[in-house]
């Protein structure tokens, strides 16, 4: 299989909250160090802690090149409002934000807005496709080239190049275009977490980057396959795909455990599986499933980051580099680059450029 | 005094055609305007919100408020690279809800060490709401008791954490309003962000009395400033507030040169290129109300009638009767023999203070003194560099005479705009 295909690490950094910057901004500068491709910043109106999407946007001028992605929740969210915030944190980073869309499934959260009750998981996943799609239309809504600053007609833009999006979902509807212009990697890079059914039904449909739960790496290998061939039934490329298996991580005060391993289960809060060990079993892990073919990476929350983040970067991390299995330096500047995908092009450019030539 | 900046984007008082003129949309250009405020010890940068893109015509309009980046998330940015300059976001009470916005306020004055401001705006425009849920619109009247509501309510939720750091619940259940639960983020470093009002209708003036602490006005005469400032502080005392909790900071532009009379001169220069032969046929349609494309706009007015209730220019108000302002026009035209473009120069533009250094530095300080003004919020006509030479070389004087900071005494935007801290109410 793809056994030779880039290994793809990433980071979730929340934990316990922390209410100033600073917290935010070592960690974030940790996983840079390791070249990690992205840290994660995980969200909730119903648990303290501050606006990830705001965190990372305050972290975003004092990193470099890592990915940013907070958790973004879209029922009781507007859309519209999502989608620029999300395109104004790939301005602010200059090419390095994705969004982990999520949903809020429980009544405390419905009461904290006060305008609809709570939904089955099914129907709210269906939105936050809906959200997706819609987002990646408004992304897409302003060509590339749209500013013109044409001093000679008085232009600005050229409107030509400015697409109303029309867009009709279930349970909200979206007119357009965007007000913030196309973002630096033209559409920022969608996370979703897969570990549910609905949720996998999304990622399949509009997910860049789909995170995944499993305790082997046969069992990994065959959720993989599962959703690349719900893409690719979608009409996307599977290989424009990439798949990282969540682990929880616990690297403990040893060097190595003495029974390293996995367990299932949401035994904490982080998603994915439970992983006990020392730095060197977790590389160990890691080479060996990545070399197995059974995922793209891995996105490991730390149960403790300011102890274990440290641990994943400099003990996990380096030993990877040293066998070579993962890079030591960001080779690009945006995210979409580290991940190995392609900036897409405007969906309405490539259109008007079809009407043209008919 | 006080003073804050304006980011000015793209609209009809910027000049985008200027060779120094840079992106509008770059995080550099935000964070250079916002670095030379700081240097200038301003007490706060100010963003507005774009919702929808204006249209002209039945199109986008193609140059007025095309492309804004999302506010919020642009000042948490900024709170990385500058350290005491209040940060303040526009943000519409009519398309969000208290709750989510309220934490996200919270946040920025997290993030910031209590630097966060909300200018609360409202909208009446079912243009705009076809981009959200609602969709539909809140009539003028609701649109305040919304805001006002919305205000109180992200009061609620700000206090519902003890000032010790506790988290207690929550409960608000009001006309527009009923929400309950626990708020994620604890009481903001400034007690509640600073709130600002904008605009200056007399529903808008008592909401700015009731709820406010700086009002955002447009700027007047002396006369006219110096009224206003005698009705909005007037308000006051039946909220049981003192004068100086609620500041006036009319939004003005600034020219200087060397002399009067070059100023004068580089003002001038900036209204021809402010209003292009495009933007005067633009601006005579929104007055008319049709299209006049075919008319010559180094030619006289159109000898026609106005259209009235027209909706040629979508997401902006129209303002005044359209045939009264046709008939001031054509006064004005023929009495000074003015071309269309020059009417549209001579009408529209308003800029506030041009001189020399000097002689604005005195103007500003007379409206201070005069209490026409606590301050002013700069928009300047040049993206990232049109503050420059006001911080250079105007602020230096108003420093001198002690009518300005020189250096800033505290750390939050309430303390550069000596505003109390609110008393928590749990």
């Amino acid at each position: 299989m793809s056994a030779r295909t880039s290994l793809h690490l990433a980071a979730e950094i929340g934990g316990p909250p922390h209410y100033d910057a600073g917290h935010y901004l070592r960690l974030a500068r940790l996983a840079e160090d390791g070249a990690l491709d992205y840290v994660t910043l995980g969200d909730s109106f119903a648990r303290p802690g501050l606006d990830a999407l705001a965190v990372l946007a305050r972290v975003a001028p004092a990193t470099d090149r890592i990915g940013l992605v907070p958790t973004v929740t879209t029922t009781h969210t507007e859309p519209f409002h999502v989608s620029s915030a999300v395109a104004t944190l790939d301005w602010v980073s200059r090419g390095r934000a994705g969004w982990s869309a999520d949903v809020s499934t429980t009544e405390a959260e419905a009461r904290l807005f006060g305008r609809r009750t709570a939904a089955p998981p099914a129907a709210l996943w269906q939105e936050a496709g809906e959200v997706a799609d819609v987002s990646g239309r408004l992304w897409d809504s302003w060509e590339d080239d749209a500013e013109i600053r044409d001093t000679a007609t008085g232009r600005f833009i050229d409107r030509d190049k400015l697409h109303y999006v029309d867009f009709e979902g279930a349970t909200f509807s979206v007119r357009g275009p965007a007000i913030v212009p196309r973002p630096p990697q033209g559409r920022p890079v969608t996370v979703i977490d897969a570990t549910t059914g609905p949720a996998r039904e999304a990622a399949a449909r509009h997910a860049d980057v789909v995170h995944i739960r499993a305790t082997t790496p046969e069992q990994a290998a065959a959720v993989r396959d599962e959703v690349r061939a719900k893409a690719a039934a979608h009409g996307r490329d599977p290989g424009a795909l990439r798949v990282l298996v969540a682990l929880t991580v616990d690297l403990g005060d040893m060097e190595t455990a003495p029974e390293p391993g996995l367990e299932s289960g949401p035994r904490l809060a982080g998603r994915g599986t439970y992983f006990r060990g020392g730095p060197v079993d977790l590389a160990d892990l890691i080479a060996q499933w990545h070399r197995a073919g059974a995922a793209d990476g891995f996105h490991l929350t730390p149960i403790t980051p300011e102890r274990d983040l440290e641990r994943i970067v400099n003990g996990t991390v380096a030993l990877l580099q040293h066998r070579s299995l993962f890079r030591t330096f960001h080779p690009g500047g945006t995210l979409r680059e580290h991940l190995g995908l392609v900036r897409p092009a405007s969906r309405y450019a490539a259109a008007r450029a079809v009407a043209k030539e008919v | 005094m006080h003073l804050a900046a304006h980011f000015p984007g793209v609209n009809n008082t910027t000049v985008w055609a200027d060779p120094r003129s840079r992106s509008q949309i770059d995080f550099s250009s935000f964070e250079q305007l916002a670095r030379t405020a700081e240097r200038g010890k301003f007490d706060f940068f100010f963003l507005a919100e774009g919702l929808r893109l204006r249209e002209h015509n039945g199109r986008v309009h193609d140059l007025d408020v095309v492309g804004r980046p999302e506010s919020l998330t642009v000042l948490n940015a900024l709170a990385a690279v500058t350290d005491r300059l209040g940060l303040a976001a526009t943000v519409n009470a009519t398309f969000n809800e208290p709750y989510e916005l309220a934490r996200r306020l919270a946040t920025l004055d997290h993030l910031s060490a209590g630097r966060a401001a909300w200018n609360v705006v409202t909208s009446s425009d079912a243009f705009t709401g076809e981009n959200f849920r609602r969709g539909g619109y809140l009539d003028r009247a609701d649109r305040y008791t919304r805001a006002a509501e919305f205000v109180a309510t992200a009061r609620e939720l700000w206090d519902s954490w003890t000032p010790d750091g506790t988290s207690r619940p929550f409960a608000h259940e009001g006309p527009q309003f009923a929400i309950s639960g626990e708020f994620t983020v604890p009481r903001p470093p400034q007690g509640h962000p600073v709130v600002i009002q904008a605009g200056d209708s007399d529903e808008g003036r008592e909401f700015a009395a009731s709820a406010a602490d700086v009002i955002f006005t447009r700027h007047g005469t002396l006369e006219a400033g110096r009224d206003f400032y005698a009705d909005v502080k007037a308000r006051l005392a039946a909220y049981g507030r003192e004068p100086g909790d609620l500041k006036i900071m009319p939004g003005v532009t600034v020219v200087t040169g060397d002399t009067d009379a070059e100023a004068q001169e580089r003002a001038a220069g900036i209204r021809r290129q402010q209003v292009s032969p495009q933007n005067a046929i633009l601006t005579a349609e929104q007055i008319w109300g049709t299209d006049l494309s075919a008319y010559d706009p180094d030619g006289p007015l159109p000898a026609i009638d106005p259209v009235p209730d027209s909706e040629i220019t979508q997401g902006r108000v129209r303002h005044g009767d359209p045939f009264a302002i046709v008939a001031r026009w054509r006064a004005i035209s023929e009495a000074k023999g003015l071309s269309l473009r020059q009417t549209v120069i001579e009408t529209t533009t308003r800029q506030s203070f041009i001189g020399s250094p000097r002689t604005v530095a005195a103007e500003l300080t007379a409206f201070v003194d005069e209490r026409a003004a606590d301050g002013f919020i700069l928009v300047p006509h040049l993206t990232p560099s049109g503050l420059d030479d006001f911080v250079d070389r105007v602020v230096p004087l108003l420093q001198e005479s002690g009518a300005f900071r020189t250096e800033y005494t505290g750390s939050t935007l309430r303390s550069h705009l000596g505003l109390p801290e609110p008393v928590w109410k749990g």
